[in-house]
């Protein structure tokens, strides 16, 4: 649609048009602010725990899990060096054997969402098919945060009272 | 001949000045747009571009996607 919207531009005499070709969703999958009646409503990427510990693929299985347990946390997203997510490990992978590395002990190419999905939406996709945590990424794959289910469910809790 | 522009270079164009136009239909505009962006659905264009938007400044258009 944009394509013809900048052409039918220039015709009119516009001499310098320019086209974001890839448009809202490019620009909302960067977790970028929006204005509009959607902009106030809590979304996954805002409510997305950033301070969620990562690790890497050739890492001990062992000496991740003692790193995410002293952070407090029973979950950790295997990321590379530029937090493209490769991986989750949930409670119960992160009890598997020590001696592992995150490569083999990881559950591979989880489901991610985009940073843009409202809150409500992500609410009833987490319940639904029981994921207690999703990575949110950016259109690029890239690590946003890790979304806690009971944080969504109450975040949708609060906007409806 | 309309340029392609990527974010980067759109936040640069929108602080120098550029008018920045959503060509979906009204109601998508109203639940979410970019931040400064008016409203100037496709089929609006003949009608109230040159009325709406200035021709001396340069004009980023962008609707949901590339499809």
């Amino acid at each position: 649609m944009s394509p013809r919207a900048a052409w039918r531009l220039e015709s009119l005499g516009f001499s310098e048009v320019y086209d974001y070709t890839v448009g809202k969703l490019d620009w909302l999958a960067a977790g970028l602010p929006t204005e509009g009646t959607n902009a106030s409503r809590p979304r996954a990427g805002a409510l997305a725990r950033k301070d969620v510990p990562t690790c890497g693929l050739d890492e001990r299985l062992s000496v991740v899990r003692d790193r995410v347990r002293s952070q407090g946390w029973e979950a950790t997203v295997v990321v590379n060096e530029e937090r493209v997510v490769f991986g989750l490990l949930r409670a119960k992978e992160l009890a598997g054997d020590g001696d592992q590395l995150i490569s083999q002990a990881m559950r591979p190419g989880p489901s991610t969402f985009r940073p843009y999905v409202l809150a409500a939406e992500m609410a009833h996709t987490m319940v639904d098919h029981k994921l207690e945590s999703s990575p949110i990424t950016t259109s690029d794959g890239r690590l946003v945060g890790l979304l806690l289910q009971k944080d969504v469910v109450n975040a949708v809790r609060e906007q409806s009272t | 001949m309309p340029k392609e522009i990527d974010r980067d270079g759109l936040r640069r164009m929108v602080e120098a000045g550029a008018q920045l136009v959503e060509v979906l239909p009204a109601e998508e505009y109203a639940e979410d747009h970019l931040p400064g962006a008016i409203s100037l659905p496709l089929r609006h264009i003949d009608a109230e571009g040159s009325e709406v938007l200035d021709k001396t400044r340069a004009v980023i258009v962008y609707c949901w996607d590339i499809a």
